[in-house]
Formats: structure tokens, C-alpha cells, sequence
């Protein structure tokens, strides 16, 4: 008995699919891309920390920035750390300012759940750091997070 | 003249080509940038009329952590390392061996914490981290010696009354510019 060979040529897949597979995976990270609304003026390296937590609500986080002066500003500000706050570099008695305007641009019900994430740079010195959190407590914006990245080791 | 021609069909092979670079477009400029940190809450500022209150605490429930300008720890009049911070929390906290020194409760325990003006960012955070490390394994022993199970894996309630056993009480004072650290 002869045994059949099957000579069968492979099937071509069927592609035709693929774009729309593709656009979907494109407009869900169009969609999820959030493009960083603030352009940072100050060169920070965040602290590592072992106990952090995750900031849960990302739309009720408002952020302060310290650091040093990147590159570009440099000749003009100087290398002394500054406060950022949105755009523009700031002094610590604009806090309160600021945190006004985070709260008028929400509701009313999600105000006690804004919190404050100051991103600091780890070489800052705190007297900076404690001008703006008795700004902060002068603007009764009590919720702080102190950004730091997780550090495996533990002392 | 009348052209009859049929509209010829749009190529779309190269489409997916396309859709790929913008793919790839968006996934390289994509920053998930997870938002992570220590967490404290601030004491709102005193009422300007308010009395200052002096509560009295015992000394020996209070645990007094000073930070120089030059990064140093001293605790309790001693100079510690931050490695041996947690140990030393710890300790005071959960006072095994009933030193008259240290706390009389868990419950009774407050830490103090002051720093200078010219403390750097980087040792507060430290400290901050390593008394919340200090409460958090404290909580998790209680947990795995009360109910056998890790704090995440309890109840509401029980987690809620271990958090309350070792309740996490930091005083921070207003820092002082003792100078040097510029």
C-alpha cells in the first residue's frame, strides 16, 4: 500500500485584520498618553524610600516642584533650589495662591481629597521644603505626599 | 468624451505599515509615570487666639529625634545612624523589656522630630521612612501573632484596631537655623 503523501501548500494567514487590530492598540495609548502638562524648570532626583505608597487619584494631585535651576535657567535664576509651580518658578508665599486656584478647578466634593505631592529634589536643603509646608498648612491643605522612588534595600 | 472608468480601489495594504509607526509613535513617547511616595498628613496651623496648649507628656513616651544641618541623628540625647533608626524606634515603641525609659504603651508613644533649616531633604525623607518601616513591621508582627495572617489579609476591623494599637503619633517641631549647612 502506498502511503499518501499530504503535500498541502500552507495556507496564507489571513491579514487583513491586522490594521484594525493595530489601530485599536494605537488608540488605546492614544487615549491613555498623558502628555506632561508642565514643563520642568528645575533638575530633581526624587529621594528613595522603602514605605511608599501609591497616590491613588491622579486628577486630585496637585504638584509642587524644588530643585535647583536646570541648565537653561541657570544664568538667570542661579543654582540656589527653587520652587516651581506650574510654569513658572515661584516663592513659597504664592503657595497658598496656588492651592486656591487646584481647588476652584474641581468640584466641591472632591476638595478634601486633593492632596499636595511635593517632588523635591534629595540634595534640597529643608528649610525650602518647611517654608512651603507652613504654607501649606496656612492654606489648610493638609493631605502631603513626599514623591520618592522605591528603594529595594532595606537598612 | 465620457471616460467610463471604474474608481480604482484605494491601496490599503500599507496601512497597517502606518498604523504600526504611529503605534510605535506612542508607545515610546508613553511615560507611565507612576505617582509614588511617603505619605504624612500635616497638623493644621493653631488658631491665632487659641491658648497654647502645653500638654504635658511623660519623657519617657516621648522619643526625641534631632537632625543636624549636618545630617546627623540624635536620639534621645545618643547618636544613632539612620541603619539603627528603625531599631531603636522599634524599641521604643514596643518597649519589650519594660525600661523605664521608654514608652509606657505603645499607645503612649509619641515622636518628636525636629531638623534644622539646612537638613538636607534626602535624611528627613529617610527618617520619615524608617519610623513608618518602625510602625509598619510593628503592626505586622501584631498581626501574624494575633491572627496568623498578614495585616493586608485581615478584616477592616481588625486591621483598623492593630492600626489603633500602634497608633503612629509624629510631632514635628519648627526647624531652627542653626546655620553650617549651607
Amino acid at each position: 500500500m502506498k502511503l499518501q503523501k499530504k503535500k498541502k501548500a500552507a495556507p496564507a494567514i489571513n491579514t487583513s485584520s491586522l490594521p484594525d487590530i493595530v489601530f485599536m492598540l494605537l488608540f488605546f495609548f492614544m487615549v491613555t498618553t498623558v502628555l506632561r502638562q508642565t514643563d520642568l524648570k528645575v533638575k530633581l532626583v526624587v529621594p528613595q524610600a522603602t514605605e511608599i505608597q501609591k497616590l491613588e487619584k491622579k486628577s486630585l494631585v496637585s504638584y509642587i516642584y524644588i530643585g535647583p535651576p536646570s541648565e537653561t535657567f541657570r544664568s538667570k535664576f542661579g543654582t540656589a533650589p527653587r520652587i516651581q509651580l506650574n510654569d513658572a518658578f515661584a516663592i513659597p508665599s504664592q503657595v497658598p495662591e496656588f492651592i486656591e486656584k487646584e481647588r476652584s478647578a474641581r468640584s466641591e466634593a472632591e476638595v478634601p481629597f486633593l492632596t499636595t505631592s511635593i517632588k523635591a529634589d534629595r540634595e534640597t536643603k529643608m528649610g525650602i521644603v518647611t517654608d512651603v509646608k507652613q504654607e501649606l498648612r496656612k492654606a489648610n491643605a493638609l493631605k502631603l505626599n513626599y514623591s520618592s522612588s522605591l528603594r529595594t534595600e532595606v537598612y | 468624451m465620457k471616460k467610463n472608468r471604474a474608481t480604482p480601489e484605494v491601496n490599503a495594504g500599507s496601512m497597517a505599515d502606518i498604523a504600526f509607526l504611529l503605534l510605535i509613535f506612542f508607545l515610546v513617547t508613553t511615560t507611565i509615570d507612576t505617582d509614588k511616595g511617603i505619605s504624612i498628613r500635616l497638623p493644621p496651623m493653631p488658631e491665632p487666639n487659641q491658648p497654647e496648649n502645653n500638654i504635658k507628656l511623660k519623657e519617657r513616651n516621648v522619643l526625641k529625634i534631632l537632625v543636624n544641618s549636618a545630617d546627623q541623628l540624635l536620639v534621645d540625647g545618643k547618636l544613632v545612624t539612620i541603619k539603627e533608626l528603625k531599631k531603636t524606634t522599634k524599641n521604643f515603641i514596643d518597649n519589650p523589656a519594660q525600661d523605664p525609659d521608654l514608652a509606657e504603651t505603645p499607645q503612649k508613644a509619641v515622636i518628636s522630630l525636629k531638623n534644622d533649616r539646612g537638613t538636607s531633604y534626602n535624611i528627613y525623607i529617610q527618617v520619615h521612612n524608617e519610623l513608618k518601616a518602625a510602625y509598619n513591621e510593628l503592626r505586622e508582627a501584631k498581626a501574624q501573632a494575633e491572627y496568623g495572617r498578614p495585616l493586608d489579609k485581615l478584616t477592616q476591623e481588625q486591621a483598623d484596631e492593630i492600626r489603633d494599637y500602634y497608633r503612629q503619633v509624629i510631632s514635628e517641631a519648627e526647624p531652627e537655623d542653626a546655620g553650617g549647612g549651607n
